[in-house]
C-alpha cells in the first residue's frame, strides 16, 4: 500500500509562494539487498514524482535509489487563482498513484 | 557514623515507598531524544517531517475502519499507551500494547491476529500510543505483574551473549559516554513505536530490544516472546515519569 502525507496551507495569498510537503510511504528498495535465502531482493523506487498546478507541472523530481525511504520533498508554488494541486507518482513495480489537494488563493 | 545510619534509613524509607528503589532518580531520567543528534531531534520535532507519521495516519484509518464501533474515537484511547505494559486477567499474563491490540482482535473481533512486527499491528499500536504523546509513562508492578517485573529485572541485569554485557552495563553504568560513534542513552523505551532511520521503518520496542541482544550478540527471543514482554515492563517502570513521544525519531 502506498500512501502519502500532504500538507498545504488552508489559505494561500495571490502571487505569494506558499509551501508544500509531501511524504511518500515507499520502501524505495534499492535493488542491491537479498534476502535470507540470498536472492536478490528487485529494485523498486519511486522513480518520477510530478506536482501540477491546475493542469500546469509546477513541480517535478526523479528519485533514485540513492533516495532513503519514505521520500519527503519539499518546495514552493505561487498561485494566481484558487485551484487543485494534483501529485501523482510512479515506482518500478508499476503502481501509480495520483493525490490531490485544493488550494484556496483569499 | 550516625550521618550513614542516616542515609540507609533515608535509603531504607525511599525503598519502602516506592516498593523498589529506581536504578535512574526520577530527576535524573533523560529520553533517548538527549542523546541523538540535533538532525534527528529536528525531525522528531517537526510532525510533518517525522516519518513516523506515516503509521499514525495509517492507524488511524484502521482505528475508524476496526475499533471505533466499541472504542469511539481516538480520545477514548488517551492515557491508555502510558499504562502499558499491563496484566491482563483474562491471559493471566502481561500484555504489551501490541499484544493487547492482537488480542482484543482475535478474542473479541474473531478476527485472524495482525501478527507482530506487521504494518498494520505496528500502524494501530502507534496510533494508540500517540495518543498518550505526552503523558508520564505510568505502568504499576504492583499485584500479579509483580513476577512478571522480577524476571525483567532479572534478564536486565543478566549479562548476554559473546559480548557478555548486561542491559545495566551500558544503559545503568555508562549512559552519557561514547560507544564509537553513538553516545549511550538511558534505555528508556518512551519512544516507540519509533521511527528507526538504521531500519528505515518504523519499528516496535521489542524490535529494537532484540536488535540490542544482536549487537551483542546474544541468542535473540523471538517477537513477542514472554521474555521480551518482561523486559518492556521492567523498562516501562523504570522510565515512569518520563513522556510518551510515540512516534519518536532514533537513529
Amino acid at each position: 500500500m502506498m500512501e502519502a502525507r500532504i500538507n498545504v496551507p488552508a489559505k494561500a495569498a495571490r502571487n505569494e509562494p506558499f509551501e508544500v510537503r509531501l511524504q511518500i510511504r515507499h520502501a524505495m528498495e534499492t535493488g542491491y539487498r537479498t534476502d535470507d535465502t540470498g536472492k536478490a531482493i528487485p529494485r523498486n523506487v519511486v522513480r518520477n514524482v510530478t506536482c501540477r498546478y491546475n493542469g500546469d507541472v509546477v513541480f517535478a523530481a526523479q528519485l533514485s535509489s540513492g533516495i532513503a525511504a519514505n521520500p519527503y520533498l519539499r518546495f514552493f508554488v505561487t498561485a494566481r487563482s484558487s485551484g487543485e494541486l494534483v501529485f501523482e507518482w510512479v515506482d518500478d513495480a508499476g503502481v501509480r498513484v495520483t493525490e490531490r489537494a485544493p488550494v484556496i488563493v483569499a | 557514623m550516625l550521618r550513614s545510619l542516616a542515609l540507609v534509613a533515608a535509603c531504607v524509607a525511599a525503598i519502602a515507598a516506592h516498593g523498589q528503589q529506581r536504578p535512574i532518580a526520577t530527576d535524573a531520567l533523560r529520553s533517548g531524544l538527549a542523546y541523538v543528534g540535533a538532525d534527528v531531534r529536528a525531525m522528531q520535532a517537526d510532525d510533518l517531517a517525522n516519518p513516523g507519521f506515516l503509521w499514525v495516519q495509517r492507524g488511524e484509518a484502521l482505528f475508524t475502519e476496526n475499533c471505533a464501533s466499541c472504542h469511539r474515537d481516538a480520545a477514548s484511547m488517551r492515557g491508555v499507551a502510558a499504562r502499558y505494559p499491563a496484566y491482563d486477567a483474562s491471559s493471566s499474563s502481561v500484555l504489551d500494547i501490541e499484544a493487547r491490540i492482537d488480542q482484543c482482535r482475535t478474542q473479541r473481533q474473531r478476527k485472524p491476529a495482525f501478527g507482530r512486527e506487521s504494518d498494520d499491528l505496528l500502524a494501530l499500536a502507534t496510533f494508540v500510543t500517540h495518543q498518550s504523546r505526552g503523558m508520564p509513562i505510568n505502568v504499576s508492578i504492583d499485584g500479579p505483574a509483580r513476577e512478571s517485573f522480577a524476571r525483567g529485572e532479572a534478564f536486565y541485569r543478566q549479562r548476554h551473549g559473546q559480548m557478555n554485557l548486561a542491559c545495566t552495563n551500558c544503559h545503568d553504568q555508562n549512559y552519557g559516554k561514547r560507544l564509537y560513534t553513538e553516545t549511550m542513552s538511558q534505555g528508556h523505551g518512551s519512544a516507540f513505536p519509533a521511527y528507526r532511520l538504521e531500519w528505515q521503518a518504523l519499528g516496535s520496542l521489542q524490535r529494537r530490544l532484540r536488535a540490542c541482544l544482536f549487537g551483542v550478540r546474544a541468542e535473540m527471543p523471538r517477537p513477542g516472546a514472554p521474555e521480551l514482554t518482561d523486559v518492556e515492563l521492567y523498562l516501562a517502570w523504570r522510565a515512569n515519569g518520563l513522556p510518551v513521544e510515540s512516534p519518536g525519531v532514533r537513529r
